[in-house]
């Protein structure tokens, strides 16, 4: 890689004052004026029941109200990548709080009061509440359609059944590796539902104008993936794409909450409904918690063989997933853990099964990390299990393991570049891996640990991004793209790839939120991809710009354009040292010729990029033959934790977190997601427990029940560390970051613990509770009680992973 | 129905309110204020905070009708001289990722170095306790609040040796 000067340094955010000041706008920012509706949902009270009636008639009536809508009005279906969700429910509702009317009133309170006036009449339904329930042979089947349902062509559902998705990879013979093994732990794990918990709830405004436009202002990670899912789900009303437009302003966190599409559609039918006037939609904490998406719930087995060497010959990693009511997006978390739950680790034999399953829970989808937390959870607790029982140092294990560039993946494409022993070695020196540490407080012990981390963006292999640039009179650019700032620092990032290009400093180039009618395309943010795929199309943009201003120049003075380059916001020549035109004096107004003749034009440029190269045409039962990871990011993180033996408390007195990020382009902002990542992973180690009722309802949709960290929930110390082994088809060699750094949270917690007080939990979340049981003899599974975390009910070491021949 | 003046970012300003509305709802729907933001509605986040007669409270905790004579401070009062030091130092760490919970995280900051300039780390994070955040981990914002402290001392030293 050639020298930097704006790449790889800590620029400013361009969005830093903006946020400071509080002039960036949040979509319940903006005013709509006087005519401005409000809408509250009616949500269904049954897990599971038949919708005998709806009656409206007293809502309708109320003061203030000027519409209600129910499922009649809107009878479609819409998703992602299967349509399987309805904007309201039809014959039957699938889960407590799913939208079953919607009022419009005139105010927010008329709209609140008025809803409650909605009466239904539910005919019950057997709920589908444990998975085991759901793949047994005579389950309550959710979707009898499902077999009709549209779909991607990577999703393989089985109709007349709740299984949503099926992925299977196989490579190699598990049953030669077994037999081939010296050593063979098999276990299960569990990790219950966990919500996203942006501060900013979803919030939405939709106005259909009198000309039959449809504008959303939207809370999103994809406004163009939305203005897709909308213009398919809504053809029955003539709109196509050039008739939808979504404005996404800044985005108060998303973490994959607001991805796709949930609760947007809703607003978007009301304000359908209501032509002419525009309708807002905010979701209350409550809902943001029950009815957008949550991450899903999983249990696994892991089997693995390992020979006396500490060489792994053999993983047969099977995992059932609570999907929720629909798995519009939740099924392609379950593919993407499908083709990479080997972790980061060269295995010869392989077998995974991934089974999406349907059950009356709310709808799952994206969250940081898309299912690799989740399977890492047990993977990693294996690695130091099976590194443990052969009397080898779980650091060296992993190290022996560890995947390198060329290896064949679980699918058969070829691993990517990426340091992961160096990141292994960098973790173990940070936390003086091998010197047992004492607490010096009584009644403590402390413990240490380290777990590997993987991740691929998990994309369509023609997800693709787009950039525009253009120069303003002082030599000052705009640059347009449509990926999201949701807080990883985007706009910025992609500003500092067309200024290093373009010898321009970050501030002079504005970027900002898009808009689907202006900006060019991107796919989603999602996947932590769009540092590289859309820094691809900006250097591109920026590239042709920069190929406009030499051949203006060149042409203009009758130069060669090869003798000319870019430096300091002008064009230079290495034949003429004395030559310098600075940008400002052309860039828009041309270059004046001594006969008067203006030569040039304002100068733009545009960029695209698509990762031509992958593939999702694997084989259904292995597959192979297939490219369906544009490339993995590696890393290793490791933790120092002190117990107290009596009442199970943990502190973390020290956490780090080393990660290839092929070129950190902004090394602080790199930091801030190694050290948010770290601090929203632990959270869901030792904090968040989300419960649901017997019945299905959650008991937890607030802060107050539902615990994530303060500022005084941290630990004492983070270190993060950034490796940079160049991505060769990323933009100066950068890969994504974002995700990565809360998947090896959970396992490094669970054998810190182990490691301190001997106690191994494979159940969670981690909560001292838990601990102390465990410290004193007794079992979990014995006092848990009749909450749940997700769907699943019992002990997980019964489990049958056969059920309905599911394995 | 009821009139009342309070004093809302150095401006005396009427607003007709009813008994059961929040301080946040007459705030954003009413007088155009759209820094405190509404991420729970029931007292737990904080990123509705504003300060009240000096002290960083919830709006969305407080009825309108009790402020009446009283003075708010929202995120829209603070930097209108240009930004201070402690939003300066926040702009230049980069502290801030998405920037939802930022406009109460700033106020609750604020009051705290207005009462006590140089305040230790367990003081900061107690008095940020209130304001949530799931993008930054805390760390950077804790740290930019101490070394902001830390500049109060030093011009504090320089003061003192100057008298």
């Amino acid at each position: 890689m050639s020298k930097t000067n704006i790449v790889g340094t800590s620029s400013v955010r361009v969005d830093g004052l903006a946020k400071v000041t509080g002039a960036a706008q949040y979509v319940d920012d903006l005013d709509f004026g006087p005519g401005l509706l409000h809408a509250v949902v009616v949500e269904s009270t049954r897990a599971h029941a038949r919708l005998k009636k709806v009656d409206v008639s007293a809502a309708e009536k109320a003061p203030g109200v000027v519409r209600v809508v129910t499922g009649k009005d809107f009878p479609y279906k819409f998703g992602l990548y299967m349509q399987d969700r309805y904007i309201f429910a039809q014959d039957r509702v699938r889960f407590v709080g799913e939208q079953i009317a919607a009022v419009i009133a005139e105010t927010p309170e008329a709209a609140l009061r008025a809803a409650k006036l909605v009466k239904i009449d539910y005919e019950p339904l057997p709920a589908v509440l444990s998975l085991a329930d759901a793949l047994k042979k005579d389950a309550v089947i959710l979707h009898p359609d499902l077999g009709s349902y549209q779909r991607v062509p990577w999703f393989f559902p089985r109709a007349g059944t709740n299984i949503a998705h099926w992925r299977k990879t196989r490579k190699g013979s598990v049953e030669k590796g077994f037999k081939q093994a010296d050593f063979i732990l098999e276990d299960t794990y569990t990790v219950p539902r966990y919500a996203h918990c942006p501060i900013e709830p979803h919030a939405v405004t939709g106005f259909f104008d009198l000309s039959g436009r449809l504008t959303l202002w939207a809370s999103s990670q994809s406004p163009f993936a939305q203005r897709n899912v909308m213009a398919t789900a809504l053809k029955p009303f003539g709109l196509s794409h050039r008739d939808i437009r979504i404005v996404t302003p800044y985005v108060g966190g998303g973490f994959g909450g607001k991805a796709g599409v949930s609760m947007e559609i809703i607003a978007a039918v009301l304000a359908i409904a209501m032509k002419g006037r525009p309708v807002k939609l905010n979701w209350t904490r409550e809902q943001e918690f029950m009815n957008t998406s949550q991450r899903q719930g999983v249990i696994a087995r892991v089997k693995m063989g390992v020979k006396k060497n500490g060489r792994i010959v053999a993983l047969e990693h099977t995992l059932h997933w609570d999907a929720g009511a629909s798995a519009e997006y939740g099924a392609n978390v379950v593919n993407a853990v499908g083709l990479s739950a080997t972790g980061p680790y060269s295995v010869p034999n392989v077998k995974i099964d991934s089974v999406c399953v349907y059950t009356n829970m709310p709808p799952c989808g994206a969250y940081r990390g898309f299912g690799y937390s989740e399977f890492h959870f047990g993977l990693e607790s294996h690695m130091t299990r099976v590194a443990k029982a052969i009397g080898m140092d779980p650091v060296k294990f992993r190290r022996l393991n560890a995947i390198r560039e060329g290896d064949t993946l679980a699918y058969g494409a070829h691993m990517n570049p990426g340091d992961l022993r160096g990141a292994i070695d960098r973790v173990a020196r940070e936390i003086r891996w091998g010197k047992a540490q004492k607490s010096e407080k009584p009644g403590r012990a402390i413990g240490k640990a380290v777990a590997c981390f993987w991740k691929a963006p998990a994309m369509p292999p023609n997800a693709s991004s787009a950039a525009f640039l253009k120069f303003n009179e002082d030599g000052s650019l705009n640059l347009t793209v449509s990926g999201m700032e949701i807080g990883q620092g985007f706009l910025t990032v992609m500003a500092q790839v067309a200024a290093e290009v373009l010898t321009v400093p970050v501030e002079k180039i504005r970027v900002e939120t898009p808009d689907t009618d202006r900006n060019p395309y991107e796919w989603q943010t999602v996947g932590s991809h769009v540092t590289w795929s859309c820094g691809n199309a900006v250097r591109a943009a920026a590239e042709e710009v920069k190929a406009r201003l030499l051949s203006t120049v060149a042409r203009a003075r009758h130069l060669k354009a090869e003798d000319l380059y870019l430096d300091a916001e002008s064009v230079k020549s290495r034949k003429d040292k004395k030559f310098v035109l600075p940008f400002r004096d052309f860039v828009i107004d041309g270059i004046m010729r001594p006969n008067g003749n203006f030569i040039g034009g304002p100068i733009q440029g545009t960029g695209m990029f698509m990762p031509e190269f992958t593939s999702a045409l694997g084989d259904p039962e292995t597959s192979q033959g297939g490219h369906p990871n544009v490339h993995y990011t590696v890393g290793c993180a490791g933790i120092v934790v002190e117990v107290d033996k009596e009442t199970g408390k943990l502190s973390v007195l020290k956490a780090t977190l080393a990660v290839d990020a092929g070129k950190a382009i902004n090394p602080e902002l790199v930091k801030g997601q190694i050290v948010g990542g770290l601090v929203q992973g632990l959270a869901t180690a030792l904090y968040e427990d989300i419960r649901y009722a017997p019945n299905g309802r959650l008991l937890n949709p607030n802060f107050t029940d539902y615990k994530i960290p303060t500022a005084l929930d941290c630990p004492a110390e983070i270190v993060p560390i950034i490796l940079e082994t160049t991505q060769p088809d990323g933009p100066f060699g950068a890969r994504g970051v974002g995700e990565h750094t809360m998947v090896a949270c959970a396992p490094m917690v669970a054998d810190a613990i182990d490691d301190a007080v001997g106690v191994r939990l494979k159940t969670m979340p981690l909560t001292a509770e838990k601990v102390a049981l465990a410290l004193n003899g007794i079992e979990y599974d014995d006092v848990k009680g009749d909450n749940l975390g997700f769907c699943f009910r019992g002990r997980p070491c019964d489990y049958p992973f056969e059920v309905g021949g599911a394995r | 129905m009821k009139e009342i003046a309070i004093r809302l970012n150095g401006e005396i300003r009427r607003v007709v309110v009813n008994p059961n509305e929040t301080l946040l709802d007459v705030l954003r729907g009413k007088l155009g204020i759209k820094t405190p933001k509404e991420g729970c509605g029931r007292g737990d986040c904080g990123a509705c905070t504003v300060l009240l007669d000096g002290k960083a409270v919830r709006s969305c905790l407080i009825l309108a009708i009790e402020t009446d004579g009283q003075s708010v401070v929202t995120l829209e009062g603070v930097g209108r001289k240009g930004p201070t030091a402690l939003q300066k130092a926040f702009v230049k760490n980069n502290t801030f990722q998405c920037g939802f919970c930022a406009p109460g995280v700033i106020l609750s900051a604020s009051a705290l170095l207005a009462g006590k300039p140089q305040p230790t780390e367990h003081e900061v994070r107690e008095a940020l306790a209130g304001n949530l955040c799931r993008c930054t981990g805390y760390e950077p914002i804790v740290e930019t609040v101490l070394a902001v402290a830390r500049k109060n001392g030093r011009k504090a030293t320089i003061r003192r040796k100057r008298p």
